[in-house]
């Protein structure tokens, strides 16, 4: 491992430090050809063996582990993808009243229930759900005592469309049209 | 004078060295001066001359208020403010103007502190690259900054880096030296990733300690403000300030301590370090896993105990956070429905219909898609399965910290990011989902069990880009928690960025660096 230091000059926080390198501010040195191969592999997005050799120079801590621990759920032992039927599409939409838009919003929502389906990897029997990490504790009561209102003005005045003291709404009770005219609507509505 | 810490210019300012409104000119200069960096959605000029002013007469009459009296400052632009347009980066609230500030807000303004504006992020917070908000990416200062383009040899218009996320815009002013502190969120690592991306110091606090009053909810169980600052010792001056009961947040809860100021020499000999083993996650880049053993050799030749030890539950957290956060975001975003205030659409046919297009126009496809995931776990069909089940790992991984902490162990030290920030175009060929699934791997399991962490910068990796390790603490150890952090900052030796030249484009000449007290 060669240790020609490398002919930057920066100071650390408060330390004038020479010597100082790109890697570490402790004592690793580089050379220029090693820069040059770095860039180089950068570039080819590929990890480079300088760097191995760089580091295996100086070992790891050992309590740092050397390698990756765990890997992700392997796909074949989670069950089978989701398929999300027409009906149920609609029914999510209604529910949350915004739209896939494209077929792309779908796939995404079949992505993010897949990548959940990891969660069954985790065996929980007998285990209280945690809604909060306060549920220790009692918190904070105030007094039951009116301390502030009176501000109908000023939340008014952030609504786009009121009458006197009153929001406006279009009419109501009309059911969200079928998919299809929803589709228009939102098209138009662009 | 803008690369001084607030301790530091604090100090100048009541030495008369610099008055608060030279002080607050020369940083809304510099915002100008940093215009491509994206970083704020409303500079508050008039606001911000006025207060400074307010100052310096405090100052001059000899009755400053505290140690933030004059100092410049900036907001995520998820913290409500009075009378100041507050957007969550989403055409939702692009003309919201509330009528009240955040606690957190009106805390600093009581304090004196000087408003320079409100910075950017991802659109809702939801992202981890604020790359992903309706004004823009907000673009990494270190991208211009010479360490970056020697080593990568990178042009800065193309080849520019991210901040992290999601509070992108709030570690940018810090680091382009446009504020002194910045305001973040912090539901699953949005401080602590942007601070560890642009080399400055992101505290998330304990849960609890700090108000969410007025900070636009995300997730209501998980959601901090965070602290994004030049140097430890100025998050715990901001910690003090910032800490305590609201009665208008009934998640708050009492400080442990009513410290504000850090010990000037702490020991760490008989600390017991944790190293989570878990923590080597897949993807986890070389260069940090040799700074992560470099801070442990440091702790063990100080005379610190470190060990490692195991969070087994640390993989299925992140899925765990996944279902929680759409479950949660489904719930909370349907307050918008554009009757009351933000985005209306023009389609009046019916109440619905206009509802499901104000919704359509007024949302992102991230925040939509978040929207139709937490409604399809929460399906009655769906809701044991994968909400509760969610909720039941979230107990498993509080447990695990639970129990490294009975154990002895006083703080963990981990990575903050898998690796230095990525170029944007390559950033953004994966989808927001994937890429937050990437980036919050170390960050989130802390808010699934509420305790506090923080991000310090440690070292410049080999593209001259900023790495981050995080320390974490037992719940409400907020204190010696940065008591370590500082220690560590003081070892690590992190280069100031005007070492590296300016990051506004324009100016060609490197600044001197100006911090002289650090070690």
């Amino acid at each position: 491992m060669s240790v020609v230091s490398l002919a930057v000059k920066r100071s650390c926080r408060g330390v004038s430090l020479k010597s100082c390198n790109l890697l570490a501010n402790d004592g690793y040195s580089i050379t220029n050809e090693e820069i040059f191969h770095r860039r180089r592999n950068i570039f080819l997005q590929s990890h480079n063996t300088h760097l191995t050799r760089l580091l295996s120079s100086r070992p790891l801590n050992s309590k740092v582990p050397q390698a990756a621990t765990w890997e992700p759920v392997p796909l074949d032992q989670l069950p089978p993808p989701v398929h999300i039927p027409a009906d149920l599409l609609n029914q999510l939409e209604r529910l949350a009243l915004v739209d896939f838009r494209t077929k792309q919003g779908l796939a995404c929502l079949e992505e993010a229930i897949r990548f959940a389906d990891q969660l069954h990897a985790v065996g929980t029997s007998g285990v209280e759900p945690m809604d909060s990490v306060l549920d220790d504790r009692s918190l904070n009561l105030r007094e039951d005592a009116v301390t502030e209102g009176d501000c109908a003005e000023e939340l008014l005045q952030l609504s786009k469309h009121t009458i006197e003291e009153y929001f406006v709404a279009p009419p109501g009770n009309i059911p969200l049209p079928t998919r299809e005219e929803r589709a228009t609507i939102l098209k138009h509505s662009e | 004078m803008l690369s001084l810490t607030i301790r530091e210019v604090s100090l100048a300012l009541r030495e008369g060295r610099i008055s608060p409104t030279e002080l607050c000119r020369k940083c809304l200069n510099r915002i100008k001066k940093t215009q491509h960096l994206n970083a704020y959605i409303t500079v508050t000029e008039e606001l911000a001359l006025k207060q400074a002013q307010e100052a310096e007469t405090r100052l001059l009459q000899g009755t400053p208020r505290g140690p933030l009296d004059g100092i410049p400052f900036a907001v995520k632009d998820n913290f409500c403010t009075e009378n100041i347009k507050t957007t969550c980066a989403s055409r939702m609230l692009k003309d919201y103007t509330p009528p009240f500030n955040a606690t957190v807000v009106q805390k600093l303004f009581d304090q004196g502190a000087v408003l320079m504006g409100k910075v950017n992020m991802d659109e809702f917070a939801m992202g981890s690259g604020s790359t992903d908000g309706v004004f823009g990416p907000v673009r990494n200062p270190w991208s211009y900054s010479a360490s970056y383009r020697e080593q990568t040899e990178a042009t800065p218009d193309s080849d520019w880096v991210i901040t992290g996320g999601s509070s992108g815009g709030s570690a940018a002013a810090v680091a382009s030296l446009t504020s002194y502190l910045a305001l973040g969120s912090d539901t699953g690592g949005s401080t602590r990733n942007p601070g560890a991306l642009c080399g400055v110091v992101g505290l998330k606090p304990t849960y609890g300690l700090l108000s969410r009053h007025g900070l636009i909810p995300l997730v209501n169980s998980m959601d901090v403000p965070g602290i994004i600052t030049r140097s430890v010792s100025d998050a715990a001056i901001v910690l003090g300030i910032l800490q305590g009961l609201d009665i208008k947040d009934s998640t708050t809860i009492p400080a442990a301590s009513s410290l504000t100021e850090l010990p000037e020499q702490f020991d760490v000999k008989n600390l017991c370090v944790g190293i989570p083993k878990e923590y080597h996650a897949p993807g986890l880049s070389e260069e940090t896993v040799a700074q992560w053993s470099r801070v442990a050799d440091m702790f063990e030749r100080a005379g610190a105990w470190v060990k490692q030890v195991s969070l087994p539950h640390t993989q299925y957290s992140i899925v765990c956070y996944h279902v929680l956060c759409s479950t949660e975001v489904a719930s909370n975003m349907a307050r918008f429905d554009g009757l009351e205030y933000g985005h209306r659409s023009e389609v009046d046919s019916s109440t619905e219909a206009m509802y499901a297009s104000s919704r359509h126009e007024g949302f992102n496809d991230v925040v939509r898609g978040r929207i139709l995931s937490g409604n399809y776990f929460l399906l009655k069909q769906n809701y044991e399965h994968y909400f509760v089940k969610a909720q039941q790992v979230r107990r498993l991984i509080a447990e695990d910290f639970k129990h490294v902490f009975s154990s002895g162990v006083d703080v963990l030290l981990t990575p903050t990011t898998l690796t230095d920030a990525a170029c944007y175009s390559g950033f953004t060929q994966e989808d927001n989902r994937t890429r937050s699934t990437q980036e919050d791997v170390f960050t989130q399991p802390v808010n699934m069990a509420g305790l506090p962490a923080v991000s310090v910068p440690t070292a410049l990796s080999r593209r001259g880009l900023p790495i981050g390790l995080q320390l974490i603490g037992p719940a409400l150890q907020d204190w010696k928690l940065l008591s370590v952090a500082q220690w560590m900052e003081q070892r690590v030796g992190f280069p100031s960025i005007s070492d590296y030249g300016d990051s506004s484009r324009n100016d060609t000449g490197r600044s001197k660096r100006e911090r002289t007290s650090a070690v």
